[in-house]
């Protein structure tokens, strides 16, 4: 079955800004997951291909088959965003609607930066939530999106 | 710090957050933490009646401390009443602290359904939609149990809000996922159907998603949702770029929309009604024309989003694999991004033909493309395209281009990253069985693989040649003679003296003919491989040294010598000293008869599932297979390659492979005494009067042996060679020891050290280099108190190495007496660059007894590395000088070592590079240059490592202007942290 595992944004040095997870998994779980997807991201350039089936240290990983599974993912500056999803999913749908998540963040937030996300985290579970739910994409229009996000904005 | 103003509301949770940034440690950020527990606690705890907000500050400051890690015991109901608060704000953060922590404390669940109940209720769709959210965040059973009953009819409720639907479909989606018993059928799911032409496009995505999720349990409930998909899908695919405004993402309409159409379309067959099905077509033909149009903006984002699309229609077509011409034309489409600029699009378009490769429409089609994949192959920088490659290759091959295909994988192999070695060599192994149209090929194509990749040759692989030999004779003449010739080579692999020694045991006769391959040539060939050998492989040369006596009569006294010589028959090794007893006994008291009868030829092996298919099937995890086992698309290859027919002898007569077959911890094979019938055979042979019954030497005999060296006339002798010749030549010297790589990697990044010990000898080594130019001392130290005879250590130079290298070396004394230290002198000049480093051949008697052994000495190519300062400007500038892709070498690995920075510097440098600090701007790398000097020309060297501790793991860049330079020392380099 599709869909997507968790949504992460994490920095260079690996911590995380948001953790947004689709399936139960436990707290070391989660921490491992955390690890092993900072671990395979960060070391790939712009030679590389934005998916990973993650390779060598996938031994290591027994949370997940994660053969079954692979991580799309886009850095923006310092920040590298990641949508782990089934290994049948669509890569460019969801390369795509990483891209659509952060130009709405970018327009929410004015020239979204890290610290925003960090200041304004519960703000951006928010934003998620508008555009992702239960693992699925909810809503992609950037226009209903913010339209939304300002009106509850507004509200007090 | 600009964001605090931005945390409008609740300065005080921001300022919060700034102190918490602010702090130099982990310490001071406990401390801030609790303190400000400390302070949350008093609050909730005080007599004053908080308000909301500050309930909502308080509330959410607790969940940031949570979510850096910090567990979080109090608080839980102080959320809970925020839900019952009238304003959005106080609400959000109470539903948003129990989403979070729900894992953490199941029992908040049973306190906040009423909250939720109320919201549903509330008609105002901004609380409906929270607490939906909520529900599908949460997913669990309870929550399930609590309200799957109402969220269908809010979903298909005619005054629902349109956002609301699209938080119910989703949400019912995951109570569905997570409890499906809980979500009844009923008459609502034929609404939600139609909920597909809602005038909302927002509600569309969601809803696809929902059905495509209950569809496929109910598929005939949903049937009609066929024709509703394709009448939406052709509507947005000849929709103008602009049409659908808000759902239009760079020029390309509704691109999640489509695809989640073309992923429902997949649940079912083609569509039955032939209006529909025209439609459809018509839908996937112009999606596939669009893809040939010019795109209507440069941007990526385009690009994908249309890719996106196209991709997910070639999926759908491949899906019906029924239209000849749509499969043609997606393959050719695959076939231009298989050259794109974009690796995206390479990485994509290798895997997406795969499965194109497996439709009898498509498949000649997809192997026009060979050529392009190959070159992917051999030249694609990230590992996931080079294994997609790999891959199609698998999947395109046929009786056509096997040929071809395992050769440039064979050849990949020597290069490809350790990570898929194995897989590789899987494949391989399986095409050429597959598709082998003489079995002298698939020998060859065997031996290759050994000889290439032995490490990586797992005993499913090279029991599977034993097992097709042995049952095919027409191949096992050729491959007797083949591994003779392969064993000849000066360094060969255990697993190739594995397979060498199992089929000479068996068919050495079909080549003894040949006075090149006389019986005591194929045994001293054999023989002076056996001391370089682990155990299990000797436990398999006795078994073929007994076979020996049965096939070669004339080789029974040498080898009987060598059995009963004391290193086999008191060998510490509980195995090999059975087998040396056994086999002695055995030979010594049975009839020629009997032995013949024991020592027969194996009988074929019952076939079954290739073991090796079976492994890479493992090896893929459950789906694979359907790729593999293709027997679809030939079924010609089951009369040929599918395996010899069992003959009805192997079914009755049990067999030592059987246990082969299991392929557990197995015996070695042509293992006698493992056979039940051939137990038997052995017990009556032992009971018989002149056997002797010790099953080891007594203690006396241990002792005695120790002390005296076995006799000169001992008919070891008969093995030993004769007097070492001056200057022997590679072809009369052993292969290195297994250890030896292990050996030479210790020295890369220093000069001095033991470089080799055992028993008998120690070798320890000095040495410097300057310029091209170097001088190694030698110490052999003798360590037992008996003179060492015929002493002679020799430099050999293989293959090419002499033309790259110049060793001059001086003659050592031919005696080193016991307790004595000799030195021995070697000049080396670099000529040009090299890549193996030369053999150091040590051979002498030691108590009569020949000794040989073959070492690789450290003289590895960066060993004439002239360190060379140089400014971050210029390291740049020579760096991207240097970006031809062949002149860089990249390798990701584990760490094998700590991380430790300063160890890191010393290896490095002692690796010969000088350090160059402030290049790299990011201080955790290191960066180094230098020029490595031979008398024929100079290489300059860029090197850059970059650490990952979180990951344990290395990223090591060389870029030099001589490509095998590179990545030689980036593989020298990479084995030493």
């Amino acid at each position: 079955m599709g869909g997507i595992r968790f949504i992460l944004i994490q920095n260079r040095a690996g911590k995380t800004r948001l953790a947004k997870w689709y399936m139960q998994f436990d707290d070391d779980e989660k921490q491992k997951l955390i690890e092993e997807v900072h671990a395979v991201v960060t070391v790939r350039d712009a030679k590389h291909t934005n998916f990973v089936e993650v390779i060598s240290v996938a031994d290591s990983l027994s949370v997940l088959q994660f053969r079954n599974f692979k991580i799309i993912y886009r850095r923006y500056a310092g920040l590298y965003f990641c949508i782990c999803v089934d290994v049948n999913d669509n890569n460019l749908a969801y390369l795509e609607a990483i891209h659509n998540f952060v130009e709405v963040l970018n327009e929410y937030f004015h020239n979204v930066c890290e610290l925003d996300l960090v200041f304004n985290f519960y703000k951006v579970y928010t934003v998620v939530d508008e555009m992702f739910l239960a693992g699925e994409i909810r809503e992609t229009s950037q226009t209903k999106v913010l339209k939304q996000l300002l009106m509850l904005q507004s509200l007090e | 710090m600009p964001a605090v103003s931005k945390g409008d509301g609740m300065r005080g949770l921001a300022v919060f957050i700034s102190d918490i940034r602010n702090c130099k440690s982990k310490e001071a950020e406990i401390k801030r933490i609790n303190k400000e527990l400390a302070n949350i606690r008093s609050k909730f705890k005080g007599d004053k009646a908080l308000d909301g907000y500050s309930k909502k500050k308080y509330v959410c400051k607790l969940l940031f401390i949570f979510l850096l890690g910090h567990d979080i015991d109090f608080g839980h109901m102080e959320a809970v009443n925020l839900l019952s608060s009238n304003k959005y704000t106080e609400k959000q953060i109470g539903y948003l602290f129990i989403s979070v922590l729900v894992n953490s404390n199941s029992e908040l669940i049973r306190l906040i359904n009423n909250a939720i109940k109320n919201d549903l209720a509330s008609r105002n769709p901004t609380f409906m939609c929270l607490a939906l959210h909520c529900i599908a965040n949460v997913g669990s059973r309870e929550m399930g149990e609590a309200f799957a009953a109402d969220i269908p009819r809010i979903l298909v409720a005619g005054d629902s809000m349109d956002s609301v639907k699209q938080s119910a479909a989703l949400c019912l989606l995951r109570l569905y996922k997570a409890s499906p018993d809980l979500v009844p059928m009923g008459e609502w799911t034929a609404r939600v159907v139609h909920l597909l032409n809602d005038q909302h496009m927002g509600v569309v995505t969601a809803a696809v998603s929902l059905i495509t999720c209950l569809c496929k349990k109910n598929p005939d409930d949903f049937k009609t949702c066929i024709s509703l998909a394709v009448s939406r899908l052709s509507r947005i695919v000849s929709s103008a770029s602009t049409d659908l405004q808000d759902y239009t993402y760079y020029f390309v309409p509704a691109p999640w929309l489509s695809v989640k159409l073309l992923r429902l379309l997949q649940c079912y067959p083609p569509p039955e009604d032939a209006a529909v099905k025209g439609r459809l077509v018509e839908c996937l033909e112009t999606v596939l024309n669009k893809a040939q149009e010019p795109p209507k903006s440069k941007k990526v984002q385009h690009s994908n989003a249309k890719n996106a699309i196209l991709f997910e229609t070639i999926s759908l077509i491949i899906h019906y694999d029924s239209e000849p011409n749509l499969l043609v034309r997606a393959c050719n489409q695959l076939g231009q991004f298989l050259q794109h600029r974009e690796t995206n699009l390479r990485y994509l378009a290798l895997e997406s033909m795969c499965t194109l490769a497996s439709s009898e429409f498509s498949h000649e089609a997809v192997k026009t493309h060979i050529d392009t994949v190959i070159n992917a192959l051999k030249t694609e920088r990230d590992v996931s395209v080079r294994q997609r490659a790999a891959d199609l290759l698998y999947a395109m091959c046929d009786r056509s281009n096997a040929k071809q295909i395992v050769s440039e994988m064979l050849r990949y192999l020597e290069t490809a990253d350790y990570a898929i070695r194995e897989e590789i060599v899987l494949k391989v192994a399986i095409l050429a069985e597959k598709y082998a149209v003489d079995y002298s090929w698939y020998v060859d194509t065997i031996l290759n693989l050994i000889r290439i990749a032995g490490d990586y040759v797992s005993e499913e692989v090279w029991y599977r040649v034993l097992q097709i030999v042995t049952n095919r004779d027409d191949v096992q003449g050729y491959a007797a003679k083949t591994v003779f010739e392969a064993l000849q080579a000066p360094a060969c692999h255990e697993n190739m003296v594995k397979v060498g020694g199992y089929i000479l045991g068996e068919f050495g006769n079909l080549i003894a003919g040949d006075p090149r391959s006389s019986p005591p040539v194929q045994f001293s060939l054999l023989h002076s491989k056996f001391h370089l050998c682990s155990v299990a492989t000797r436990a398999l040369l006795l078994s073929t040294y007994i076979k020996f006596i049965n096939l070669f009569p004339e080789t029974k006294a040498t080898i009987q010598a060598v059995l009963r010589a004391g290193s086999q028959l008191r060998n510490a090794d509980v195995e090999l000293q059975q087998r040396a007893v056994e086999y002695l006994t055995l030979s010594s008291v049975a009839s020629t008869d009997v032995l013949a009868t024991v020592l027969e030829e194996m009988p074929p092996f019952p076939e079954r599932e290739s073991s090796i298919l079976a492994k890479l099937k493992r090896k893929k995890g459950p789906g694979a297979g359907s790729a593999l086992d293709d027997g679809r698309r030939d079924p010609s290859s089951n009369d040929i390659n599918g395996g010899v027919e069992p003959t009805p002898s192997t079914v009755s007569t049990p067999s030592p492979s059987a246990d082969l077959l299991g392929l557990r911890a197995a015996p070695p094979p042509a293992a006698p005494p493992a056979s039940a019938g051939a137990g038997n055979l052995l017990v009556d042979v032992f009971d018989g009067p002149a056997a002797q019954p010790s099953l080891g030497p007594t203690p006396e005999e241990a002792f005695l042996s120790e002390l005296e060296p076995p006799a000169p006339e001992s008919p070891m002798a008969l093995l030993a060679d004769p007097a070492p010749a001056a200057d022997p030549g590679p072809e009369d010297i052993g292969p290195p020891i297994p250890e030896a790589d292990e050996l030479l990697n210790k020295f890369v990044c220093k000069n001095n050290g033991v470089l080799f010990e055992n028993q008998l000898l120690q070798i320890g080594v000095k040495s410097e280099f300057r310029q091209n130019l170097g001088r190694m001392y030698l110490f052999y130290g003798n360590k037992t108190s008996v003179q060492f005879q015929n002493f002679s250590p020799t430099v050999v130079h293989p293959g090419d190495l002499q033309t790259q290298l110049a060793v001059q070396t001086k003659r050592v004394a031919a005696q080193v007496d016991g307790g004595a230290q000799v030195q021995q002198v070697l000049n080396i000049e670099c000529l040009r660059d090299f890549l193996t480093p030369p053999l150091l051949s040590v051979r002498f008697r030691y108590g009569g007894a020949p000794q040989a052994f073959t070492l690789k000495l450290p003289v590895t190519i960066n060993k004439f590395f002239q360190p060379t300062e140089m400014a971050a400007q210029d390291f740049f500038q020579r760096w991207k000088q240097l970006s031809l892709p062949q002149q860089e070498a990249q390798k990701i690995f584990k760490a094998n070592h700590p991380m430790d920075a300063e160890v890191t510097k010393a290896k490095l440098l002692g690796f010969g590079s000088a350090l160059l600090d402030n290049v790299d701007p990011n201080p955790e790398n290191f960066v180094g240059a230098g020029i490595i000097q031979t008398k024929a020309l100079q290489v300059g060297c860029l090197l850059r490592l970059e650490p990952n501790a979180q990951a344990q793991m290395y990223r090591l860049t060389l870029r030099t202007s001589k490509e095998p330079v590179s990545r030689h020392l980036c593989e020298l380099l990479a084995q030493q942290f």
